[in-house]
């Protein structure tokens, strides 16, 4: 059976083509103001990438934020719901599933066979989500991407009080003022991250296995802050951000 | 019947009624001094029958239901949080508190007209809030004399006749203060009157509860909001007391013909502490999944007195005219009065989140739930403190729950598309799609 994911997430939307479990095809582009566009472009690019037209599609779920707003589709599943069910197909031993993306940060704890038993999402504010990276590395003056990397370099972490992004873009300015160095800082952001989604991972009682999804999970540096804090390895998927359309493309099939 | 529709719903009869006290309530308080009358303050949870042996023309405004309705005016709410804040006084207050102290500053009363000065304050201390409350009242209005009963005595299960006269003796010494202070002579058979009245509507508003136990639920909570605050208002009084017989009855007509609060009722939840006033529309939110909230510990026993009856459910209190129990004198009046009133379930968990989560498992049990939406509520902190272990007790218990951050009298900690999107979540775990 060939299926559609969409994840209409709120910085980004993902598509993922889904034939018999396997991802054929797959693309992923910025939301912006658009993003029913943004969809629209991203399945005629995944389905390209997978050598298939709109016709070969039996049935498309969207997941995501935006998830009403998704053009084509069938039904609609929760962002909780195609993350746990994506990380579970790829790895059934998975209990907890941690997904950080751009604007949320959510644990959801799993049973055997992949029902979520609960979950936790970060409230209003952003320290909890790869924005609050986003922020400080503006207020570092460093590539995102740099960020991750950097923060394994650190010598010497320095703990961050600021639970809040605003407060911690300041924090990162006076300690950027005390010259600390800037690896330092970066691991600072990435422990106060990684401690507001532990908590939120010890709300539902985490237990092993620990799968990491969502566009965070590609930052070194965060995983290793997240790995340090939940004292555990996890589990990182090879596309991590696109495991919430793989979970709707697998909902899709059951439909 | 709505075709596709698993019950037939229908409003309730007696809708408007309910309306109508509350309206005449606020007025009457705003008008007394018109009318020759006199004008107190004070929570929802004070002994308000004792206050009705000054006379028929005494008139009451009690706080947290107040707070509430300003609450559910945005804009006003707003202004009135704002004027607090530029007072000095702190965000992170009883948003109540807040509401009622910024109407006070603006001197705009949320029934239209300056805000009524009461004549004196009548208070009692459940939580830290209630202790500094009407000192503020006080000292804004210029001076306004005040009495309050203190009941940190425990939880009813360890009362005893000691604590008892703890209570009671400050009720007569209560009494004395309240003749002095109003220059009025005290009839006890008014007393009398109010505690009977009391006992009466609070018991009728636990068997209005108990009736939602059937399926379909007759009542939805966000309805019951608009029923149970009359008995925040004046549960001493005939009038509530009159009107929770009438919706009593008509509430079991509804369960003996299966009239349902929702029409697609599949999923049955109940909440915990004071909703987000402004966001009463989560609870319609519900309804597209077939789910309703049913009630919850604080919509049945802030008002209502339950007991355990033989068969081990919980039941309304017996009232002492059901005992036989005739009231011939103040101390007796003020006894039952005390007692009665340290018995309220919402009462109890002041003093252990235990106690709490055991109310809260047997309503989840009686009423046949199939989850807890649990509002961590920053507006309170007295009804939310240990909520984050009820949250533990009820999932030990085998109940799923979901959370939501927000508080009842200050919209500005509440997302309302967070919120939701963590209902679609959450139905979507208890495996129900919208219908
Ligand atoms: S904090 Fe809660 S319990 Fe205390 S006065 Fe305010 S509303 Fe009442």
């Amino acid at each position: 059976m060939i299926t559609a994911g969409i994840d209409m997430g709120s910085k980004t939307v993902k598509v993922v083509i889904v034939k018999d479990g396997e991802i054929v095809g797959k693309h992923m582009l910025l939301a912006g103001f658009e993003a029913q566009e943004a969809a629209e472009t991203a399945f005629a690019a995944s389905l390209e990438a997978a050598g298939l037209t709109a016709d070969d599609i039996e049935a498309i779920v969207a997941t995501g934020a935006g998830r009403k707003n998704a053009p084509h589709t069938d039904r609609d599943i929760t962002e909780v719901g195609s993350g746990a069910k994506g990380a579970h197909h790829l790895y059934p031993a998975v209990r907890t599933v941690i997904d950080v993306g751009a604007e949320e940060g959510r644990a959801i704890r799993c049973t055997e066979d992949g029902k979520v038993l609960d979950f936790a999402l970060n409230e209003k504010c952003a320290a909890g989500a790869g924005a609050f990276t986003e922020a400080m590395s503006r207020a570092l003056e460093v590539p995102i991407e740099e960020l991750g990397p950097m923060s394994l370099q650190s010598q010497n972490p320095t703990p961050m009080n600021a639970q809040c992004a605003v407060f911690a873009e300041s924090e990162v300015v006076s300690l950027l003022h005390a010259r600390t160095p800037k690896q330092d800082i970066a691991r600072s952001v990435h422990d106060a991250i990684a401690s507001r989604i532990v908590s939120l991972a010890k709300k539902v009682g985490f237990e092993p296995e620990v799968v990491f999804i969502g566009g965070v999970a590609h930052n070194p540096g965060f995983v290793d802050s997240l790995e340090r804090a939940l004292e555990c390895k996890v589990i990182i998927p090879e596309d991590p951000e696109f495991i919430g359309a793989y979970g709707a493309a697998l909902a899709a099939a059951e439909s | 019947m709505t075709t596709g529709a698993l019950y037939e719903t229908k409003p309730l009869n007696c809708w408007a009624k309910a309306k109508e006290i509350r309206e005449e309530y606020y007025r009457d308080y705003a008008n007394a001094h018109e009318n020759g009358g006199i004008r107190w303050a004070g929570g929802a949870w004070t002994f308000g029958a004792i206050p009705c042996g000054l006379g028929d023309d005494v008139w009451s405004l009690t706080s947290e239901p107040y707070g509430a309705s300003i609450a559910a005016n945005k804009l006003f709410s707003l202004r009135c949080l704002e004027a607090t804040e530029k007072a000095g006084y702190a965000r992170d207050l009883c948003s109540y508190m807040r509401n009622y102290w910024g109407s006070i500053l603006l001197n705009e009363y949320a029934f239209g007209g300056p805000f009524p000065k009461p004549d004196f304050i009548w208070q009692d201390h459940i939580c830290c809030s209630h202790a500094k409350w009407y000192q503020v009242v006080s000292d804004l209005e210029g001076g306004i004399p005040q009495f309050c009963i203190d009941v940190s005595v425990g939880p009813y299960h360890e009362i005893n006749e000691l604590k008892l006269d703890y209570v009671v003796g400050q009720m007569h010494d209560g009494i004395e203060w309240l003749q002095k202070t109003t220059g009025r002579t005290y009839d006890d058979a008014k007393l009398i009157e109010a505690v009977y009245q009391e006992c009466r509507s609070t018991a009728l508003w636990a068997e209005i509860s108990c009736l939602n136990k059937a399926k379909p639920a007759p009542l939805d909570e966000k309805t019951m909001y608009s029923l149970y605050v009359l008995g925040t208002l004046m549960k001493h009084s005939k009038v509530v007391a009159d009107f929770y017989e009438e919706l009593r009855d008509e509430v079991r007509w509804r369960v003996d013909n299966q009239i349902a609060a929702i029409a697609n009722e599949r999923c049955r939840l109940m909440s915990d502490t004071q909703p987000p006033w402004g966001f009463l529309s989560v609870f319609r939110y519900l309804e597209q999944f077939g789910a309703i909230s049913v009630g919850s510990l604080y919509t049945f026993g802030l008002i209502g007195m339950f007991e355990v009856k033989p068969d081990g459910t919980w039941g309304p209190r017996t009232t002492p005219q059901e005992q036989g129990i005739e009231i011939t004198d103040r101390e007796q009046a003020l006894r039952i009065l005390a007692d009665w009133n340290l018995s309220k379930p919402e009462w109890q968990h002041f003093y252990s989140p235990h106690l709490k989560t055991e109310m809260m498992v047997r309503i989840a049990r009686e009423w046949s739930l199939d989850g807890v939406i649990l509002h961590y509520n920053r507006g309170c902190e007295g009804l939310s403190i240990g909520i984050a272990e009820n949250r533990l007790g009820l999932i030990e218990a085998g109940y799923p729950v979901m959370t939501f951050e927000g508080n009842m009298g200050d919209e500005r900690e509440f997302d309302l598309p967070k919120t939701t999107a963590r209902i679609d979540a959450f139905m979507e775990t208890l495996g129900i799609k919208e219908i």
